[in-house]
């Protein structure tokens, strides 16, 4: 018989399966997520959209600077309790920092503050980060296109 | 806590925990063994067969009892593919079985057989006629479920058991989430072989059953003493197979009338959410279904997502299927049907039970709406 070997040896400590538990923590900032909503137009000085093909996730982020800080942000995100948990936590991290303090942020920065989340939805915290360096560069583009002669 | 997802598991009913406690305690005796305390046990094992036996129709004899309805549909698919294999490698299954079934279809994929897994309509059902396409000289099995997990709509078994038949190729159907839910005999099914489990009607966890009909060749895919005709070797889980045989009976005997209370409140269930929530679709919508599974697409929302908002509310729903695979995939039984991927990914499932009363399913309206408006108000997906 041929059956799929299974290396005991490289699995994991954890037992993963469909079991997935949130701390407290997560689900605080799922059930009240910081900063969710949308920026106006004239408000915005970035704007990032980023999608997960793979799990369907999106997520759209809103900066406002002002004196190279994040004067406020917002995000809107369709996806599963990681990506509303962690988009909320990054916005928490990201706001009132400055422009190279936000962009140093990175998922691993998010997780550690929600206390972690469980292994499967790890990628998901990658989502906001990717939207707040896409928001930061569009405003740099736009500060560039003002700078410029 | 507002418990709506029998179709994962269900309470065990407390005259089947009453009818298991003695075995569990003094009456401990091995079923095998040669003097009468083992005799007592064989005696209790025996009459729970014979009683499960006259539930569904079938003689004793053709009780196979299994630690699960996941190692019935192994055993069936198995045990039959190898007990036939000279005769032909080619089985048809379908795209929306469960993956005790699908898992095990890979795994013999993998020996070498040839699978065919049949498409549903966007109902869910799946077309006879391509069934019969699907069939070959070297077919020695078909396996389809008859009530879907995650939908409850019900295969027509009937007419794939008589295409089955002219055909001269063996049918197994998972069975698991509609014995003890719909009208069950063995004969007006008309499968060779049927699989189900205890914890689904309100019996103990770690016992299944595979009704194999008489005549049935198969191979044993646990060896070692010769238990259960030598096709399941292993000690008698007694004080379980004691307690599916009393859930058994309990639930043939109030089927009917659980049916009809569950189906009432799992229509209204259905048109006040529909009336409450915009863009939502019932899957498997006036196709026959099992009374008790509400099978809801939620447009613009992730299932995860109300699945945890409901749980914070205490009502425990699940999504459209346990993701097992660590991989976040939307549902294959909703992907089947054709929904496109978002739609599969707002799904939730709702399946009812006998201590489900008409203020839950109104609570759960209620929490299911404000859920997910708030979740559509942070939604980045307009519409």
């Amino acid at each position: 018989m041929n059956h799929e070997a299974i290396d005991r040896t490289e699995s994991s400590e954890e037992i993963t399966g469909p079991v997935l538990y949130y701390n407290e923590a997560v689900i605080d900032h799922f059930m009240n997520p910081r900063h969710v909503g949308e920026l106006s137009e004239a408000e915005t000085d970035g704007f990032g959209v980023v999608g997960d093909p793979a799990c369907g996730d999106q997520m759209k982020l809103w900066i406002a600077v002002q004196d190279g800080r994040i004067a406020k942000i917002a995000f809107k995100s369709f996806g599963c309790p990681g990506a509303i948990a962690t988009s909320s936590m990054l916005t928490a991290l990201a706001a009132g920092e400055t422009i190279d303090t936000a962009r140093g942020i990175t998922d691993d920065d998010v997780i550690e503050a929600l206390g972690g989340i469980p292994e499967r939805k790890r990628h998901c915290s990658l989502l906001g980060v990717r939207a707040l360096h896409a928001a930061i560069d569009e405003w740099e583009q736009r500060n560039r296109r003002e700078m410029a002669p | 806590m507002i418990y709506l997802d029998h179709n994962a598991t269900t309470p065990l009913a407390p005259t089947a925990l009453e009818a298991m406690l003695p075995y569990l305690r003094e009456r401990y005796g091995n079923p095998s063994s040669p003097y009468r305390f083992g005799n007592e046990a064989r005696g209790a094992v025996e009459r729970a067969r014979s009683r499960i036996a006259e539930c569904i129709g079938c003689k004793p004899v053709e009780i196979i009892f299994c630690a699960s309805g996941t190692e019935a549909d192994n055993l069936a698919l198995r045990g039959v593919a190898h007990a036939l294999e000279a005769r032909g490698r080619h089985i048809v299954t379908t795209a929306i079985e469960h993956p005790a079934v699908l898992h095990t279809c890979k795994a013999l994929e993998r020996e070498g057989f040839r699978l065919t897994y049949l498409p549903v309509s966007d109902d869910g059902a799946v077309e006879p006629g391509a069934l019969a396409a699907s069939l070959c000289p070297d077919t020695i099995m078909v396996s389809a479920m008859h009530a879907n997990n995650e939908t409850g709509v019900l295969q027509p078994i009937e007419e794939i058991a008589a295409i089955a038949r002219r055909r001269g190729v063996l049918l197994h159907t998972d069975a698991v989430q509609s014995v003890g839910k719909v009208p069950f005999r063995v004969d007006d099914l008309g499968a060779d072989l049927i699989a189900f489990s205890g914890h689904k009607l309100y019996g103990p966890k770690g016992i299944g059953v595979l009704y194999a009909r008489r005549g049935t060749q198969l191979t044993s895919v646990i060896t070692g003493g010769g238990h259960e005709l030598g096709l399941r070797a292993g000690t008698e889980n007694v004080a379980a197979i004691i307690g599916l045989a009393e859930a058994v009976c309990l639930a043939f005997e109030e089927q009917e009338a659980q049916a009809v209370r569950l189906g009432a409140l799992r229509d209204r269930f259905e048109r006040r959410v529909c009336a409450a929530i915009r863009r939502i679709k019932i899957n498997g919508e006036g196709t026959p279904r099992v009374p008790s599974t509400s099978s809801l697409s939620v447009q613009g929302v992730d299932g995860e997502s109300i699945v945890l908002g409901l749980d914070v509310r205490g009502i425990c729903v699940s999504t459209g299927s346990a993701c097992s695979t660590g991989e976040d995939e939307p549902s294959h039984v909703l992907r089947a049907m054709g929904r496109p991927a978002q739609e599969a990914r707002g799904a939730i499932r709702l399946s009812l039970g006998k201590e489900t009363r008409e203020a839950d399913m109104d609570t759960t309206v209620q929490v299911l709406t404000e859920t997910v408006e708030r979740l559509r108000s942070i939604s980045s997906d307009r519409g």
